[in-house]
């Protein structure tokens, strides 16, 4: 077992047994539901079912009921796109590349993250799809032989990537999620004593048993979709900035998206799972498992990718006067001083400047702090993406072609519908299904747990020895 | 031909592993080992072998790389050459460029999920099928030996469970399986 340094902060508060983890995650799927979750259910629920009527009613239209017109073709929708799959980052990272560095607060936060990158996935995926304004040939994206006399989709594309980077990151993300699911199902399945539950759980649980081998091979097939899952989470987020960066519009041909993207997607789904935790460890009383080091933690990643992208928009602003290139130059003057100045001056004030405060501990300990800062960075998120996308095409090469992009309340239904929706997922998700990873929780007990982790050396804990301990 | 088994329960990761492992040392057959999360370092102990999941993962990854290459080459260089600004499509490799992102992304979806595949069907995990651990206790903190009489055939039911004695468990529970 590994040894901890004794100074190094537990992961699990307070004096809690295997037993413990078991009942404190469980309890909130056996009790009843308190009634503020009805209450977010229900607003969740109401949002959510608007932006469906608007998508419904965008379905039936067509896309010009979007604010798009013949300057600006692509505005919100792939806006919300990108924000979407940015915050949907977050989730695989933490499962995949935090379990390869074999960093053991993951735990605390992996599952319900990943539940977050599902939820924002779907999101993400329904803009590209319902842009197509028929939805019904949806399918076309896919390489079918047909008859137009086989015609093939293009493979050299940047958006045909994208559906294969999105629908793989989707699926391989949902397998990973629900692999470490089935042990903590089978929990539930042999603890809830109501007929129906019991049943549900059963067959969610797939008759796991916990036998050695089985346990053999969680351990392995975790660590290969962790290896394979870390590279797809940097090419998924590379991928949606080659959509841009392929292309040859001033603002968007830049080397520099892949990486800048990446660091942005992770930037803002660290954000999105601060603001999700800290809610969620209080309504669900799991503060002894997600504490002020986990958002510590989270915070340190937040500043350092708030940096990376802080760096990237100085390095694009100052290359676009390097290269000499006027049409660049141009692109860039019109962002910060053009007529989107204030979404640009959003962006770099939320993105640049709101992580930088996380130098001072005390800031990136405190807990209001954080949530407002989380709210913040996902705001300024949106508006890179908003800049980016807006800004580079309102002004077209031609002047007579100069337009600004006003959205219809369709637009806004429909971005804010998916929060909607995304809440309504994720609160079934934490209301039935185990919130933290129950199984692996118990595996970081012992090594990070405070009551066994100064105890003196011995395999036995025994009374005397939890006793000693809790002088510390 | 009818079989004993002795399931003894114990409170304690730790202590199940040294049990365990004075259980082998003197020559006893550990069947399984029930727990309701790895307990690392028992596999060798129990004589559990490593799993070769990792080697088809790697199988299904080549899989992938070869059905992308294959698929991307019959689609844009064969069946339907594109003419990109009189720059037409004439090998595979002049274009791999523009094929390496779909490449990589089904090599991925094929290794993950033709691995997730095999594992739900090695462990007979598949929706419905029913639970076999001995106890409803061994998903939440118990942790459970099981011993079958026709593996010790050296070892009287008394003598097992007199070793079984000194190793600490919290229950001892039999059954007679057919």
């Amino acid at each position: 077992m590994h040894k901890e340094s004794a100074i190094r902060e537990p992961l699990i508060l307070g004096h809690k047994t295997y037993g413990d983890i078991t009942s404190d995650v469980c309890k909130p799927i056996e009790d009843k539901a308190p009634k503020m979750w009805y209450i977010l259910f229900g607003i969740a629920l109401v949002i959510g079912l608007y932006g469906v009527g608007c998508i419904f009613y965008l379905l039936g239209t067509g896309i010009g009921v979007w604010g798009l017109n013949k300057t600006i073709g692509w505005a919100w929708d792939i806006t919300n796109f990108v924000w979407w799959v940015g915050i949907g980052h977050a989730g695989t990272l933490i499962s995949a590349v935090l379990l390869l560095f074999r960093q053991k607060w993951r735990m605390a936060i992996n599952r319900s993250a990943e539940a977050m990158t599902i939820f924002a996935v779907f999101m993400a995926g329904m803009f590209p799809l319902i842009h197509m304004g028929r939805l019904w040939v949806g399918y076309w994206t896919l390489p079918l032989p047909n008859q137009f006399g086989s015609l093939w989709v293009n493979f050299n594309s940047p958006l045909l990537w994208d559906v294969f980077a999105i629908s793989t990151y989707l699926s391989v993300s949902v397998v990973f999620w629900y692999i470490g699911l089935i042990p903590d199902f089978a929990t539930l399945r042999d603890r809830v004593k109501r007929p129906i539950p019991k049943k549900m759980y059963s067959i969610l649980s797939f008759g796991w048993s916990g036998r050695a081998k089985n346990w053999n091979r969680f351990e392995l097939v975790s660590l290969v979709l962790a290896g394979l899952a870390t590279p797809l989470v940097f090419s998924v987020h590379s991928i949606v900035s080659f959509d841009f960066a392929t292309s040859v519009i001033p603002g968007w041909h830049t080397t520099i998206f892949p990486p800048y993207f990446v660091a942005g997607a992770v930037f803002s789904g660290f954000a999105m799972v601060q603001t999700l935790m800290l809610v969620m460890r209080k309504a669900m009383r799991l503060e002894a498992y997600i504490h002020t080091r986990h958002v510590e933690y989270m915070n340190i990643v937040i500043m350092v990718t708030g940096s990376i992208v802080g760096t990237a928009y100085i390095t694009e602003l100052f290359i676009s006067w390097y290269s000499g290139v006027e049409y660049e130059a141009y692109a860039f003057i019109n962002r910060f001083s053009g007529p989107y100045w204030w979404a640009y001056w959003s962006m770099m004030t939320c993105n640049v400047i709101s992580p930088q405060l996380m130098w001072f501990k005390p800031l990136r300990r405190s807990l209001l702090f954080t949530f407002i800062i989380s709210i913040v960075v996902n705001i300024g998120m949106w508006f890179e993406r908003y800049v980016i996308i807006v800004s580079s095409i309102h002004r077209d090469y031609l002047p007579s072609s100069w337009s600004m992009h006003y959205p219809s309340h369709i637009d806004l239904g429909v971005y804010v519908g998916t929060i909607g929706l995304f809440f309504v997922f994720f609160l079934l998700f934490a209301r039935f299904f185990p919130v933290l990873p129950i199984a692996e929780l118990k595996t970081i007990l012992k090594s990070s747990g405070e009551s066994y982790k100064n105890a003196p050396d011995t395999h036995h804990h025994s009374e005397e020895s939890h006793n000693n301990n809790n002088q510390h | 031909m009818a079989d004993k088994v002795i399931y003894a329960m114990y409170d304690d990761d730790d202590v199940l592993k040294d049990g365990a492992k004075k259980l082998v040392s003197k020559g006893v057959k550990v069947s399984e080992v029930f727990s309701p999360f790895p307990i690392h370092g028992i596999d060798p102990i129990i004589g559990v072998k490593n799993t070769r999941l990792g080697i088809m993962a790697f199988m299904y990854a080549i899989t992938g790389t070869l059905l992308a290459t294959i698929g991307m080459r019959y689609f844009m260089i064969v069946d339907w050459p594109m003419n990109v600004g009189g720059k037409p499509n004439n090998t595979y490799l002049q274009n791999i460029l523009a094929f390496i992102p779909i490449t990589f992304e089904f090599t991925v979806l094929c290794a993950a999920h033709g691995m997730a595949l095999t594992y739900f069907l090695r462990n007979k995990t598949l929706p419905g099928l029913p639970a076999q651990n001995p106890d409803p206790r061994t998903t939440d903190d118990k942790f459970v030996m099981e011993l079958r009489l026709s593996e010790n055939s050296s070892f009287t039911e008394e003598e097992l469970t007199a070793l079984l004695q000194t190793t600490g468990y919290v229950e001892l529970d039999q059954k007679v399986l057919n």
